[in-house]
């Protein structure tokens, strides 16, 4: 029966043994054990939240990104687009500027051709009438150098004089 | 304060335990021939006692603390001892004036004469007073109650030197158990007011395992704390206090009013309610206590068995027996050791669960 019946010391000693581990324990172990867990719990979830947070905006911050990079990328097209175009319509605005001018000079290039040519086929006039002058002189100078001629020339003159 | 670091705290440790002036016994040849007890030995082993044996020739006594009508009587367990090493001699205390006699574990107040009394049925008819011993068990509760404030204080201390920081140490291999009973038992159990109840559970888990391993270590004296019902007595009452202190109102009406119930049926029901609430820690303080006398005795009886067959069958038998004890002996070391943690486990747990029924709110 010694095994089934408890003894009033032990139980004395260990309700006193057990309640001091109770007190001491949860006093200087059990209390600041649990708290700094719990802390290092708290501060490990925060992290993760926040390292989870940073990422969501990474990732808003990506995808504005690759908004940003398409948005470019469609301006810098549009920019290309009116560029050619500005750059085509320069180039045919010149061309067709070249052109006019082109064809402006060489109306004028005509012109002054055609003036020149006149001024020169003038000038050829006078110089064959002074010519055909000089000719005619020395025509009649050799014609005229005899008497006979001149008084036959007078003559003829006369004869003209006469039929007037 | 960890062990690597201070072995002067197990020097102390082992200086405590053997400077209470060992009494060396001169163990007569005669006592050996008279053949092996196995019954006796266990028992002897299994229960408490007011001395503490490592081994024959080393025993140490320890103090008897008694509680009289004349007052208190504080004197060594030596005092019992004949020059024989039995129990036989009588102590006559100065203060008290009360002779002082010891039969099988027990205290007596002997006659006149000095001798110890019995009646026709063989029980002790003397006075027996409160016997406040120190005893062996006591020996062994104050032990792990040292170690853990060793392990405890110093894990407490890692944790405020290495605030926020992984643990290190012995920290690191306590606060998965500290934190298996907080997630796995406290949680669950008890919901989210468990952190009211995280020290109890804490201690009580620690002191009934570490208790339970220090029954296992050999040359302790056979320590079997645990093992005692007058201590998983003293476990249970904690649990069953608590419970009835942190109860609602909703726990109480269930044992007085159970919902649903027809009225005719609660005297019936009343009765089987208040079985249930008292059954519990009665439950706690038998399995905790069968467990680890039932692994005791199993153990001391392997051990037995060689010294059995040598009494009957001589040296050789015995050495053969031996073998096969020595096997079993391992295996039940194994076992045992893995019980020693179950059975923490399962009276912090089934706490825990009382807690939480206690706690629980309306529904």
């Amino acid at each position: 029966m010694g095994l089934v019946t408890p003894g009033i010391g032990l139980v004395f000693w260990t309700t006193l043994a057990f309640l001091i581990v109770l007190f001491l324990l949860g006093k200087f172990a059990w209390k600041p054990i649990l708290s700094s867990i719990k802390e290092r719990e708290d501060s490990i979830e925060g992290s993760l939240k926040a390292a989870e947070n940073a990422q969501k905006e990474m990732q808003a911050l990506q995808s504005k990104n690759e908004e940003l990079i398409f948005e470019a990328r469609k301006e810098r097209d549009l920019l290309l687009k009116d560029a050619k175009e500005t750059s085509d319509k320069m180039i045919s605005d010149a061309k067709s500027k070249s052109k006019l001018e082109g064809d402006k000079m060489i109306v004028h290039a005509r012109e002054e051709i055609a003036n020149e040519k006149a001024a020169a086929l003038s000038e050829i006039k006078e110089m064959v009438s002074s010519f055909s002058i000089e000719i005619a002189e020395k025509l009649l100078r050799d014609k005229l150098a005899t008497d006979g001629s001149q008084k036959a020339l007078v003559s003829r003159y006369i004869d003209d004089l006469k039929l007037n | 304060m960890s062990f690597k670091k201070h072995p002067t705290h197990i020097a102390l440790l082992l200086a405590l335990i053997f400077t209470a002036s060992p009494f060396l016994s001169k163990a007569s040849e005669s006592e050996k021939i008279k053949g092996f007890n196995a019954g006796e030995m266990i028992m002897h082993h299994v229960l408490d006692a007011h001395d503490i044996h490592i081994m024959d020739g080393l025993t140490i006594p320890l103090p008897v603390i008694l509680y009289t009508d004349n007052g208190i009587d504080i004197f060594s367990f030596s005092n019992f001892y004949d020059e024989n090493h039995s129990t036989t001699s009588v102590y006559k205390s100065e203060s008290t004036g009360y002779a002082y006699a010891y039969n099988r574990g027990h205290v007596y107040i002997a006659d006149e004469s000095g001798m110890i009394n019995t009646d026709e049925a063989g029980s002790i008819t003397n006075v027996a007073p409160l016997d406040f011993s120190i005893t062996k068990n006591v020996v062994g509760m104050l032990l792990s109650i040292l170690i853990m404030f060793l392990i405890f204080l110093s894990v407490a201390k890692g944790y405020r030197t290495n605030r926020g920081k992984a643990p290190k140490g012995i920290q690191s291999f306590m606060e998965p158990l500290i934190l298996f009973i907080r997630d796995e038992v406290a949680k669950p159990s008890i919901g989210r007011r468990h952190e009211r109840f995280m020290p109890f559970l804490l201690s009580i888990f620690f002191f009934i395992w570490i208790t339970n391993m220090l029954g296992m270590i050999p040359f302790l004296g056979g320590l079997n704390v645990t093992g005692n019902i007058g201590v998983t007595a003293v476990l249970a009452m904690f649990t069953f206090v608590i419970t009835s202190f942190s109860a609602n109102k909703g726990y109480w009406s269930h044992i007085i009013m159970p919902p649903g119930v027809p009225l005719w049926l609660l005297p019936i029901m009343i009765p089987i309610e208040l079985v249930g609430v008292v059954s519990k820690p009665l439950v706690l303080c038998l399995r905790l206590f069968a467990n680890i006398t039932a692994g005791h005795i199993i153990i001391l009886s392997f051990a037995s068995l060689i010294f059995i067959f040598q009494a009957s069958s001589g040296d050789s038998t015995a050495l053969g027996v031996s073998i096969g004890s020595t096997v079993f002996l391992v295996f039940m070391n194994g076992l045992e050791l893995l019980v020693a943690f179950l059975q923490a486990y399962v009276f912090t747990l089934l706490s825990a669960l009382y807690f939480g029924m206690a706690t629980e709110e309306a529904h």
